[in-house]
């Protein structure tokens, strides 16, 4: 048991992640500009035009995925705040702070493209219905935990108030969710379930899938260099980060 | 494939505005993050790399 929880500190420690995750970008990023590029490809030049929409549909191809970016990445800003609160794991409070900024562009991005698409489609830019305003909540809690954890000088304090925030607003993603099927919305149902087959033509699917892993692989890129720019802040007294910028004086 | 030429393309059927305004947006947005983040590793990396330097004058 001993030996195991000291692997796993060894595993979760600021230095290894630094080496891991320097190692895991070049893919990432070339991940994400593939994935993206051939997503676009399939959505604006092979998927037809939509017969009740026109061409304003094809904003689904990036609205879908960033509303979902948006809800997975505050889930994982909560749990691993929460991980980090518990265990007093520092990488893990490291790794959601390197989150929120992330999750905030994508919900920027659901918002704006949702008011793209509802200005021809409803008439309007936006609607006081539950789904637009808990994902306007969702916005509001990204901005409030950056707000909070930014404003606390003590960094372990700070992760703490941070924490306590992202868990309790945890509440509002199944609520964002499921708010389409509990209330009576201008919004859409869901167009993929777990359970039903979707109902779109499928290169529409493909599109839209490929440019959510885009999605995904540009999250964790940008997440792994925002948490290593985080962990060079808070580790530069310690010998491997100062090892780490000598060797990168010799490079250049 | 339905665009007989690049003005019908980049009409989008009368939807342009909306269309390339959300892509634009996110075009924006997600360059912006990047091009920032990026630079704030940079910024922490020459941080330490001067820390250490000081504490080897020293």
């Amino acid at each position: 048991m001993n030996g195991n929880r000291l692997r796993l500190f060894t595993f979760a420690a600021p230095s290894r992640f630094y080496s891991l995750s320097g190692s895991l970008l070049p893919w990432l990023w070339a991940a994400a500009a593939l994935l993206a590029a051939a997503g676009l490809y399939l959505g604006f030049f092979v998927a037809p035009t939509d017969a009740q929409q026109g061409e304003s549909y094809r904003i689904i191809f990036i609205h879908v995925p960033a509303a979902w970016m948006s809800m997975v990445v505050y889930l994982a800003m909560a749990g691993w705040a929460a991980i980090g609160w518990i265990f007093n794991a520092r990488m893990a409070s490291m790794l959601a702070r390197a989150l929120a900024p992330s999750g905030m562009v994508f919900t920027l991005i659901a918002l704006a493209t949702g008011s793209f698409w509802g200005k021809p489609a409803w008439g309007t830019w936006w609607v006081w219905d539950a789904r637009l305003t808990s994902e306007l909540i969702l916005l509001f809690l990204y901005v409030g935990y950056i707000a909070l954890v930014e404003a606390i000088d003590d960094v372990k304090r700070a992760d703490h108030a941070g924490a306590l925030l992202a868990i309790v607003g945890a509440v509002n993603v199944p609520v964002i969710y499921f708010s389409v099927r509990w209330w009576n919305t201008l919004h859409q149902g869901a167009t993929i379930t777990m359970s039903a087959a979707p109902k779109m033509q499928s290169t529409m699917l493909t599109a839209m899938l490929l440019l959510t892993f885009a999605f995904w692989a540009y999250a964790f890129a940008v997440v792994f260099v925002r948490a290593r720019a985080i962990v060079l802040e808070r580790e530069h007294e310690a010998e491997w980060v100062r090892g780490l910028a000598l060797a990168a004086r010799k490079l250049s | 494939m339905s665009w007989g030429s690049a003005s019908e393309f980049f009409a989008m059927g009368g939807y342009g505005l909306y269309v390339w305004g959300s892509y634009g947006i996110t075009a924006a947005l997600i360059g912006y993050e990047a091009w920032s983040t990026l630079r704030r590793r940079r910024r922490a990396l020459n941080d330490a790399l001067a820390s250490a330097a000081q504490k080897a004058q020293r």
